[in-house]
């Protein structure tokens, strides 16, 4: 690796003795290079700016706020008083994307298995072409199947549960919906299946060939091959897929807006109607919003932002371990 | 030599295993894997084929001319006819300016991270700020938008406005994309091309990209097919309007996944039946992109051999 | 334990190339024999006709009989998961688990085999590594990493693998190519020592090698480019070397050839 890394450095240096000391280009390298670095620059400040004026424009919102912003449950910003807290989106939020991710990871990992171990070859790039037409589809068709389809038939589902698993608070509730948390969840855990899916389709492409042939070798199934040379090597790109889904649930909007009916307060039944996220709040009580109300949306979005962020960089991590490894 | 010939083997009996068979129960488990991993790719085509199949049986009743040539102007939400005119007008426009401002950018950061920021700081930072932007919700894209174009600046709803949140959520794609490509580009071609004494702004402009140009512009494609399909961001920065709108950069302008989401929200058939047919239309012309995209880039591999 | 492999008539094709064409002959229990020959003459790919690893490349497929002792390994009876578990195969690279510690790596046939007492398993562990010639370098870092370990003693571990679920013959990929030649003895050493407890087949590139291990040499041959190999001779190592039938094998062996 230590060779390979002084390889393309000594590639570098002689990229830079090359080109760049020759009299005719100098005007035009020093533009060009102000351009692109420039260009990466404007892509910090961007970053740097939604930081700060989401924090600005929060502020005046939250100092008029009359409740605790992070532990009251009502969503009143439009009123005198204004009276408005994120502890009931927070908990729609992180329970649905949680969800979402329980029943997305085993299936998207096993997609990829599938693809990966299981197809045949030739079929290999084109199924997942088709597992990516899933990441093509926008939001708000999710969202518009979700009401008009997927909810008719999970009130059934939802029952079924209930009826079962009702003992376990999460499954309790008297009447199960079918615009209740699980049913956004079931909808989220679809739109990040194909995310989870080809990171792990990714990592298990780099399985070196020799360990899997090693596998094969002292006479695995095909199953123990890949618990002994595919699921390790691939573990951290699938912790780390798992978590980008999340991410992307996290902050996944429209969906979960036309989903969910809105309830006030917190309801860990989840197969009850109600609920609402960060993002499907704001989506929701935008048009009717007064310029308190945008500011109490504008501090929602700056939490859901720090959330997706500090999620999204730990998944980012976790992946690139692995580069590390072997 | 003595330690093996003990010959205490744990499978190894006298007679010696059989040929015709691992135990049942490896032979069971490795079944049962087999029929759960067909089963997560079955399951993953349901929902797919489900969505398709929903949108065009319920999108084909309001495929008809007047769908594209009408706005929703003085048509109530439970009247017949109506159209999304001015929505896809919207969209065309939004997403053209969108490209017009993401795709410099974002050109530009790739090559700056690929060709001059080699292992230094800034570069480093860049990439992982891109890294970062991949993960911002598309609706935080909005909201930062209406804090500084519509709060702070003071100014109105636009097509405009709408793009530059676009913008957001287009740039980390494309730069992405463009670094793939351009690292495949073979390190041979720019030393080839330095040692003609070419400079090295033109080496990049004239060698290096145009051998990366396809794979580029498949990013490009892509990306734009993804932002098309953006909603929550245009809720904040467009707003509503029913009539058309030429004009991006002043006053409130229609797209169709808005016009989607306002037709969703009438309880009238009439208006359930234009989201339908948005829908179809709106997932029509982002698998068009999607596809288009897929076939240049079969057509013409990034890199020469 | 070790088991005699009689071939016959056997092709080996991957998708629509004819790798291998019509090889017969015999591998003799308790003895080395050695393959050899140009690059892609086939003697790889007909080694893992051997262990039905052939297949496991999409689009690759076997005509022919190999008989272990009775049994045919190409019968469709036979499953080649199990035929694996009796003929065990060492890599050109060596290529133990990355993820798992050397203790692991040598015990992982034993517990895919059902295989859980510690004690058993403790003591299979050492008797492979001893047999491996390994055992003194590693005892004290069972828990390590194998690929913490030097080339050479990661293809010692390999075979200790290879051996600890006691197979019936031992397939061996040019095992040394990828070492220096200090490593290069001890594996010669432990296929020396190991011969007398099974059935090895070998595939070497170096025909010192061929000479110094081996009781019996086959000469493969390609025709051309495109062409499939094809077994020119098989006989005693030191008729082989000395006075090879064949014309082609004499000019392989003194250097004459490719």
């Amino acid at each position: 690796m230590t060779s390979e890394t002084g390889a393309r450095t000594a590639a570098a240096a002689r990229r830079h003795a090359g080109g760049v000391r020759m009299g005719t280009g100098r005007a035009g390298d020093r533009i060009f290079v102000s351009a692109a670095r420039g260009s990466g620059i404007a892509v910090l400040l961007i970053m740097a700016a939604i930081a700060a004026f989401l924090v600005w424009k929060a502020i005046p919102a939250l100092q008029d706020n009359k409740a605790n912003f992070l532990t009251a449950e009502e969503w009143n910003p439009n009123a005198t008083p204004p009276r408005f807290g994120i502890a009931q989106l927070a908990f729609g939020t992180v329970v649905s994307s949680l969800l979402a991710m329980l029943i997305a990871t085993p299936v998207g990992v096993g997609i990829a298995l599938f693809i990966s171990f299981y197809s045949p070859r030739r079929l290999a790039s084109g199924l997942g072409y088709v597992v990516d037409l899933l990441a093509a589809v926008p939001s708000i068709v999710y969202g518009l199947w979700g009401l008009a389809f997927l909810s008719q038939h999970m009130e059934g589902i939802s029952r079924f549960l209930n009826s079962v698993l009702g003992w376990i608070p999460l499954f309790g509730g008297d009447s199960p919906g079918k615009n209740s948390i699980f049913t956004a969840s079931v909808v989220l855990a679809i739109m990040i299946l194909p995310i989870i899916s080809s990171i792990s389709r990714e990592v298990f492409l780099q399985v070196p060939r020799a360990n899997v042939e090693a596998a094969l070798a002292i006479g695995a199934t095909r199953w123990e091959m890949i618990r002994m040379a595919v699921l390790p090597y691939g573990r951290s790109g699938m912790i780390g897929g798992a978590m980008l889904g999340l991410g992307r649930a996290m902050g996944e909007t429209i969906a979960v807006a036309m989903v969910l009916t809105f309830v006030p307060g917190i309801n860990v039944h989840l197969l009850e109607n109600g609920g609402a996220t960060f993002a499907s709040n704001i989506a929701n009580s935008f048009a009717e919003a007064s310029v308190t109300g945008r500011g109490a949306l504008i501090a929602s979005g700056l939490v859901l932002f720090v959330i997706t962020l500090l999620v999204n960089m730990a998944a980012r991590a976790v992946v690139a371990r692995r580069k590390e490894f072997v | 030599m003595t330690t093996l010939s003990t010959g205490r083997g744990p499978a190894g009996k006298a007679a010696g295993p059989s040929l015709t068979s691992v135990s049942a129960g490896r032979k069971v488990k490795d079944r049962v894997v087999q029929g759960l991993v067909y089963l997560a790719f079955l399951l993953a085509l349901v929902p797919l084929v489900s969505v398709l199949w929903t949108v065009v049986v319920n999108g084909a009743k309001r495929l008809d001319p007047t769908f594209f040539q009408f706005s929703m102007n003085a048509v109530s939400g439970s009247d017949k006819g109506g159209g999304a005119y001015h929505a896809i007008i919207g969209t065309l426009e939004q997403v053209l300016i969108t490209s017009l401002i993401a795709v410099p950018i974002a050109v530009l950061t790739a090559i700056y991270l690929v060709e001059y920021a080699g292992n230094g700081r800034l570069g480093k930072l860049i990439s992982f700020t891109v890294d970062v932007m991949t993960g911002i919700p598309s609706i935080v894209a909005g909201l930062f938008v209406l804090a500084l174009w519509l709060l702070t600046f003071g100014f109105d709803y636009s097509g405009l406005a709408g793009s530059l949140a676009l913008t957001i959520l287009m740039i980390p794609t494309v730069v992405r994309a463009t670094e793939e490509m351009l690292k495949l580009v073979p390190n041979d071609l720019r030393e080839a091309s330095y040692a003609l004494g070419v400079p090295r702004w033109r080496t990049v402009c004239f060698v290096v990209l145009p051998t990366a140009m396809t794979g580029i512009v498949t990013g490009v494609m892509l990306a734009v097919a993804r932002v098309m399909g953006e909603t929550a961001p245009l809720l904040l920065t467009i707003f509503f309007t029913k009539a058309i709108n030429n004009d991006p950069f002043t006053g409130p302008q229609a797209s169709l996944p808005t016009f989607i989401w306002e037709q969703a929200a009438d309880p009238s058939q009439n208006s359930i039946d234009r989201a339908w047919t948005g829908a179809l239309v709106l997932i029509g012309i982002i698998m068009l992109l999607n596809l288009v995209a897929r076939f240049v880039a079969r057509r013409k591999a990034p890199t020469g051999r | 334990m070790a088991k005699r492999i009689e071939i016959s008539g056997l092709h080996a094709y991957y998708g629509g190339v004819h790798a291998i064409e019509d090889i017969s002959m015999t591998v003799e229990p308790r003895s080395v024999t050695a393959f050899i020959g140009p690059s892609g003459c086939g003697k790889s790919t007909f080694l893992r006709t051997l262990n039905r690893m052939h297949e496991v490349i999409p689009g690759a497929r076997v005509e022919g009989k190999v008989m272990l002792d009775d049994e045919d390994l190409y019968d469709s009876s036979v499953d080649p998961v199990a035929v694996r578990r009796v003929v065990g195969m060492v890599f050109q690279r060596p290529n133990p688990f990355p993820t798992m510690s050397i203790y692991d790596n040598v015990a992982a046939g034993l517990k895919l085999n059902g295989v859980r007492r510690k004690s058993r398993l403790d003591e299979t562990v050492e008797e492979s590594l001893r047999g491996a010639n390994l055992w003194n370098e590693v005892k004290d870092r069972l828990g390590k990493p194998g690929a913490g370990l030097s080339g050479g003693q990661q293809q010692r571990l390999c075979i200790a693998r290879a051996i600890a679920v006691q197979p019936q013959v031992l397939l061996m990929d040019e095992p040394c190519s990828a070492l220096d030649p200090i490593s290069t003895l001890a594996i010669e050493d432990l296929i020396e020592k190991l011969k007398t407890q099974y059935t090895i087949v070998i595939v070497t590139h170096n025909m010192q090698q061929a000479a110094r291990v081996s009781d019996r040499t086959a000469f493969f041959n390609i025709a051309g480019t495109g062409k499939p190999g094809k077994l020119i001779e098989i006989d005693e190592t030191s008729k082989i070397f000395a006075n090879p039938e064949q014309k082609a094998t004499e000019d392989y062996i003194t250097g004459r050839f490719g």
